[in-house]
């Protein structure tokens, strides 16, 4: 359906990722947010305080990002669309709830403006070493979906996509910016409401009497309903039966987290989002996401220069990871190049899906900047031969 | 209690009448209504529930005034009191006067 | 005949509480003589007595032996993680204005893990009916030190005694700004109840203590008999004193406790004061959160 007009700010803006990031929230529908300040994050949760008054959406400066997060939680089973932001800290912080979010299967959007880490690290630099603590950041096993942005124009577009993702596969969607895209200015176009395609949240409309709150028999995605409508519902964090009553035995957990599991895995094929640039014939395949995927634009051409047959791959969805297209070029390609602002995070995923087929050359970087094109572009030689 | 007068209005106050039930099954044996029951109604039982508790069993029926006070501190949910309708209770008079016999004897 | 009748009756009937209940997960968890079923009791009949509406009431717990209690209610009912009962709550309040939320979980939920969401949503006046079953120990997890076991008293994390100082709960609401708050003991049973009925009727951040027995773990360890032996205690011990100052209301080993309503005042709440502020600064730009939720319809 379409989007509700009085969160869309059309026009030709200039806007930094953060700002389009939160531009992006509402214009998906997103009325209630729930934030603690972090550097590189804290501008998102500025321009969408200033908006919401007047167009009856609620921000809440919480007491931390435990609270943030739970606070998401919460308001998400009112219907409301909600979202948090923060970065590496609050990330970790958060890890609790999104886990509760994954397993009381509640839409929601979790941004992370990645900055350098381990620990506070680099508060006002980039880095993009969570994105593994995206997919494996709580405890327990579930499976979320990560989307990661490479402009501001981007940051407005995807996190539209992640809040359309999280009501269908009803997941708390990580929305992996990092710093250099969240501080860049550029121009961003904002459409009319009219042309912004969103996932409405759809309310089952079976009686409470028939209800159940996790029956996914016969479809992949329980219907959800909301609290206040007489359903009387029970939802807990504990491993839980179709009722949604907690129930302690191994049986069950298979029940409950094999679908949480499954329901990603599965649909991996439909929720899976790259773009590829001259993939056909090529020796080399380069793949990034974010901020690097630009530095690897010139790397990539000048490799060409040299006459180095390169393709590129840019994930826009991270997790899911696209399996099954990097097995298909496996073998077919002589090296995969996988550059990226961690000392090895989804290169691992890479090499795993090559399967030894192809050489998989990771290029690591610290944090704190972004890669020199010659360092990639010495990577993409090197895999070439 | 034998300092206690009778009020003024005796006669006209008609005492309420209960019925207590017991779900013997839901009892843990807490002794929390056996304690506090105000006209001592219950007692524990020297039975076994099927978890191997002993419930509260009645022991003075017809003289429990539907207080629910077994009914409000049972944390198991297994006692309750319901009212007796005024016309199948016991005779109100008959009750009243047996009751303040036994306040004298106390 | 009428005794045969009067047992069919017995069996057939169900308990009243039966439709505040989700009957198909009684009986509970909760040990004998535990007292967290009784104040389960006396918040449906505050429930009944208020005349809430029961599709519009939301109840949060957190994790812990209390924390079981939104399992049990028949509400929209939310079984979160250990001491983010409040958070939530505030989420679930903030995106459907017009819900009753209630959170009820227990001490070491919400002022030991959840401490810090416990003042902040107290400072904020947040609309939330806060029932706090204090048993003075972490009972589900094997009774370890909570912030309220009073001084000297014995957990399994003190098995030579507790030596740092308890939280005196009804202060530090009353200090971060609750605007109820009040101390029962689960042997209060009318005037917990009554306490319940009156805050359900009231907004803003409402807190109420209630103590309960643990005979399974505080008590055992602390060599205090059964939950009815601590009942007779609380008969004997706790002192009714409306409108006593909080200072002098902290809670030792086995001593006098001091019950009542110790704060009881009108102020605005979060979203009152939020909407008031906006409308001045705004005008009729400003567009509150619809009270069935935000933007959410064709």
């Amino acid at each position: 359906m379409k989007t509700d007009p009085a969160g869309v700010l059309t026009g030709t803006h200039y806007f930094d990722g953060d700002w389009a990031c939160g531009e992006g929230a509402m214009a998906a529908g997103c009325r209630f947010v729930a934030g603690y300040p972090i550097t590189p994050s804290t501008e998102v949760v500025e321009r969408i305080s200033g908006r919401f008054p007047t167009m009856g959406g609620t921000f809440i400066q919480m007491e931390d990002e435990l609270g943030s997060m739970a606070a998401v939680v919460g308001a998400a089973w009112t219907g409301t669309k909600c979202m948090t932001v923060t970065s590496g800290p609050g990330f970790s912080l958060m890890m609790e709830n999104i886990g509760l979010g994954a397993m009381m299967e509640t839409p929601c959007v979790v941004v992370n403006v990645q900055r350098g880490g381990p620990s506070t690290g680099l508060p006002t630099m980039t880095g993009q070493a969570d994105i593994m603590q995206a997919r494996w950041g709580s405890h327990g096993d579930y499976e979320l979906i990560s989307l990661s942005p490479q402009s501001p124009q981007e940051a407005f577009d995807l996190v539209i996509e992640a809040f359309n993702l999280s009501e269908l596969y009803r997941v708390p969607v990580m929305f992996m910016m990092d710093e250099c895209v969240g501080h860049m200015t550029e121009k961003v176009i904002i459409p009319p409401a009219e042309e912004i395609e969103i996932v409405q949240r759809k309310l089952s409309d079976k009686s409470p009497e028939e209800y159940l709150p996790y029956d996914f028999e016969g479809k992949e995605i329980p219907e959800i309903i909301r609290a206040g409508d007489g359903y009387r519902f029970h939802t807990t964090g504990l491993t839980h039966d179709k009722r949604g009553y907690p129930v302690m035995s191994a049986e069950c957990q298979e029940f409950n987290v094999r679908h949480l599991v499954d329901k990603i895995r599965q649909n991996a094929d439909d929720i899976v989002r790259y773009d590829e640039e001259q993939i056909d014939g090529a020796d080399v395949v380069v793949i990034a996401y974010g901020i690097t995927a630009r530095v690897t634009r010139m790397a990539i051409d000048m490799a060409r220069e040299k006459g180095v047959k390169v393709g590129f791959m840019r994930l826009i969805v991270v997790w899911p990871f696209p399996e099954k297209r990097i097995r298909e070029l496996a073998g077919n390609v002589k090296g995969f190049v996988v550059p990226e602002i961690n000392y090895g995070q989804v290169v691992l995923e890479v090499e795993r899906c090559a399967a030894g087929k192809s050489t998989t050359v990771g290029v690591p970087h610290g944090g704190g900047g972004v890669h020199d094109p010659e360092v990639i572009l010495e990577a993409i030689m090197g895999a070439a031969q | 209690m034998k300092f206690w007068r009778k009020p003024l209005d005796y006669d006209k106050v008609s005492v309420p009448h209960g019925t207590v039930t017991i779900i013997k099954d839901r009892c843990k044996g807490c002794g929390f209504c056996v304690e506090y029951c105000p006209k001592d109604v219950l007692v524990m039982s020297e039975g076994f529930n099927k978890k191997g508790y002993h419930p509260p069993e009645v022991v003075k029926e017809g003289e429990c005034v539907n207080c629910n006070l077994c009914e409000m501190i049972c944390p198991d949910f297994a006692i309750f009191s319901v009212a007796i309708p005024e016309d199948e209770a016991p005779e109100n008079e008959e009750e009243a006067s047996e009751e303040g016999e036994l306040d004298d004897e106390d | 005949m009428s005794n045969v009748k009067q047992k069919v009756r017995a069996e057939e009937a169900e308990h009243p509480i039966a439709p505040y209940l989700r009957m198909d997960r009684i009986p509970h968890i909760w040990c004998p003589t535990c007292g967290i079923g009784t104040v389960v009791k006396c918040y449906a009949t505050a429930l009944e007595e208020a005349e809430v509406d029961l599709d519009k009431t939301a109840i949060i717990s957190g994790i812990g032996c209390t924390g079981r209690v939104a399992g049990y209610m028949k509400l929209d009912a939310f079984h979160t993680t250990h001491g983010r009962a409040i958070p939530f709550g505030t989420g679930l309040k903030l995106g459907r204005p017009e819900l009753n939320v209630t959170v009820f979980s227990g001490d070491g939920d919400l002022v030991g893990i959840g401490g810090n969401h416990f003042i902040h949503a107290a400072r904020r006046n947040i609309d939330l009916l806060v029932i706090l079953v204090n048993n003075f120990i972490y009972a589900m997890t094997g009774g370890q030190n909570a912030p309220t076991t009073p001084l000297v008293a014995r957990s399994s994390t003190m098995p030579f005694g507790n030596y740092e100082a308890p939280f005196n709960i009804p202060n530090l609401a009353k200090c971060c700004g609750a605007t109820y708050v009040a101390r029962w003991t689960c042997l209060h049973i009318r005037r917990v109840t009554k306490a319940f009925r009156e805050a359900l009727g009231k907004k803003g951040f409402r807190v109420i203590e209630v103590i309960t027995p643990c005979a399974t773990l505080y008590s055992r360890l602390n060599k205090l008999g059964t939950g009815l032996d601590l009942m007779k205690f609380y008969h004997d011990e706790a002192d009714i004193c409306h409108g006593a100052d909080t200072r002098d209301v902290e809670i030792d080993f086995q001593s006098r406790i001091v019950c009542g309503k110790f704060v009881d005042e009108e102020k605005p709440t979060f979203s009152e004061r939020r909407e008031e502020h906006y409308r001045n600064k705004l005008g009729d730009d400003f567009v509150g959160m619809p009270s069935e939720g935000g933007w959410l319809h064709e």
